[in-house]
């Protein structure tokens, strides 16, 4: 198989199927984790997602990530189970946030309403205004980048190629129209029975190119760092209202706060949302807004500097559910992406299914929600 | 010459002079202690570009000595780690 981009997706795709005993080439046109994967912030999260598909694949994935980082070495991925804490800033933020627990506890989310007094015990430095929040063990964290170099070794290791600043610009194709590799630039031809397409925020493209489009889209996102500290925030610390932007259909710009501390001692915040194509323009009002909400919930915030921030392009398709599996339109082509702003966290998962995919396996999820071409049958 | 307070200890500068030259002068080498191995640190480029010399001055920790000009009674003190100790948990 071929995969096409070696982004974290991509390379979970590579190390799954080697251990399945596929033959898999890795291709980017740029560098391992130098695209989508490279602007995150390592969110392997259950807490963010309501019971369906997608938490499904959450499922998976936070214990498939387990296993990952026991077989590659967790202080290597900078892996931890932190768990991820949401806090309520209303009374009735509060009570949407219970209904969402009881919901997602019946799927198997470990998740735990708190009080006022519990969440100053867990978070001593969090604002007294918050009036109550939810705990969810199973939320982690991981190195994007580390992340995706060691899946990569691993999958090397078991005979993988990764061929780095390698552009596909054709798909070559048998008499019926089926895929049977790429042409790249430079110039080379690789021939695969199967090719993934797990090129991120660039999915859409290299599906518009093999002629079987899906609608990723690029939703921009600004994350600050702040000075080292020491350790301030025990966990993955986000507001109730994340939860309502992430669903959002709101073109404008969306700010919801997450804060985190890193191995390193910096401290990310995120997260804004804003639909503005590739655009790349610094934006002071976002990052502003986006440093007064962390102040509103870590009010310490306000006496540390910031060293700088870095924004990213969450691959998101309409309906905010990836594209995973097989395309009927073309044979030959799978789809792995479209996985908006939850990517590492849903790469293990993604990885996973597709090897069992390819091996004539039941997938360990329900791939009929996920699947490419259900844009085209709800135009129709 | 003005006086500031190093670790306890009174230092007199002249006028305009950085911390770091001040500290320097008066034959102090290290006011910092580095996040994991707590090495003692000092003036590495003396210019603002290897925030080596961070020292805790008046209470802010992480400021640059070789850029921050003393000013009368100013408290320095060595810096432990990433400073903001008082905010660990």
């Amino acid at each position: 198989m071929l995969v096409i981009g070696a982004g974290v997706v991509g390379a979970a795709c590579a190390y799954a199927c080697t251990a399945a005993g596929l033959t898999v080439t890795v291709v980017d046109r740029g560098a391992i984790a130098g695209g989508t994967t490279s602007a995150g912030e390592g969110n392997i999260l259950v807490s963010d997602k309501e019971p369906g598909p997608e938490l499904d694949l959450a499922l998976l994935s936070s214990r498939l990530w387990q296993d990952i980082s026991a077989d590659l070495d967790a202080r290597c991925l900078e892996y931890e189970s932190k768990g991820g804490v949401v806090v309520a800033g209303s009374a009735a933020t509060a009570t949407g946030l219970r209904a969402l627990t009881a919901g997602q506890r019946a799927v198997g989310v470990d998740a735990v309403d708190l009080d006022q007094d519990e969440l100053f015990q867990l978070e001593p430095n969090i604002s007294r205004d918050v009036v109550g929040g939810a705990l969810y063990r199973q939320d982690a964290q991981v190195h994007p980048m580390l992340a995706t170099v060691h899946l990569l070794r691993r999958a090397r290791q078991a005979g993988a190629v990764v061929r780095t600043g390698t552009t596909v610009v054709a798909f070559l194709r048998d008499r019926q129209g089926a895929v049977i590799g790429v042409k790249t630039d430079p110039a080379d031809e690789f021939y695969a029975r199967w090719v993934i397409n797990a090129a991120g925020t660039w999915a859409g493209q290299v599906a518009e190119l093999a002629g079987a489009p899906v609608p990723v889209l690029p939703r921009r996102g600004f994350v600050l760092v702040t000075e080292p500290l020491p350790r301030v925030v025990r966990h993955k610390v986000y507001t109730a209202e994340y939860l309502a932007n992430v669903a959002s259909d709101d073109a404008g710009l969306e700010t919801s706060v997450v804060v985190e501390g890193t191995k390193s001692g910096t401290v990310l915040i995120g997260a804004s949302r804003e639909r503005v194509g590739f655009d790349r323009t610094f934006s002071l009002p976002v990052l502003r807004r986006l440093a007064t909400q962390a102040i509103g919930v870590f009010p310490f915030l306000e006496k540390v500097s910031l060293l700088r921030s870095y924004l990213g392009f969450r691959p998101y398709c309409p309906d905010h559910l990836p594209v995973i599996g097989p395309d009927p339109r073309v044979p030959g082509l799978v789809h792995a992406c479209g996985h908006e702003g939850a990517g590492i966290g849903l790469a293990a998962a993604t990885g996973h299914v597709i090897a069992q995919l390819l091996t004539d396996q039941r997938p360990a999820v329900d791939l009929t929600p996920l699947r490419p071409h259900r844009f085209e049958e709800a135009a129709r | 010459m003005i006086t500031f307070s190093f670790d306890g200890k009174h230092i007199e500068a002249e006028p305009g002079q950085t911390v770091g030259a001040a500290l320097i002068a008066a034959g102090h080498r290290s006011w910092r202690l580095t996040r994991k191995d707590g090495k003692a640190r000092g003036i590495f480029c003396g210019i603002g570009v290897c925030f080596d010399c961070l020292a805790t001055i008046s209470g802010g920790p992480n400021q640059r000595a070789c850029l921050t000009e003393v000013r009368p009674g100013d408290v320095v003190e060595t810096q432990e780690g990433a400073g903001h100790g008082d905010l660990a948990c």
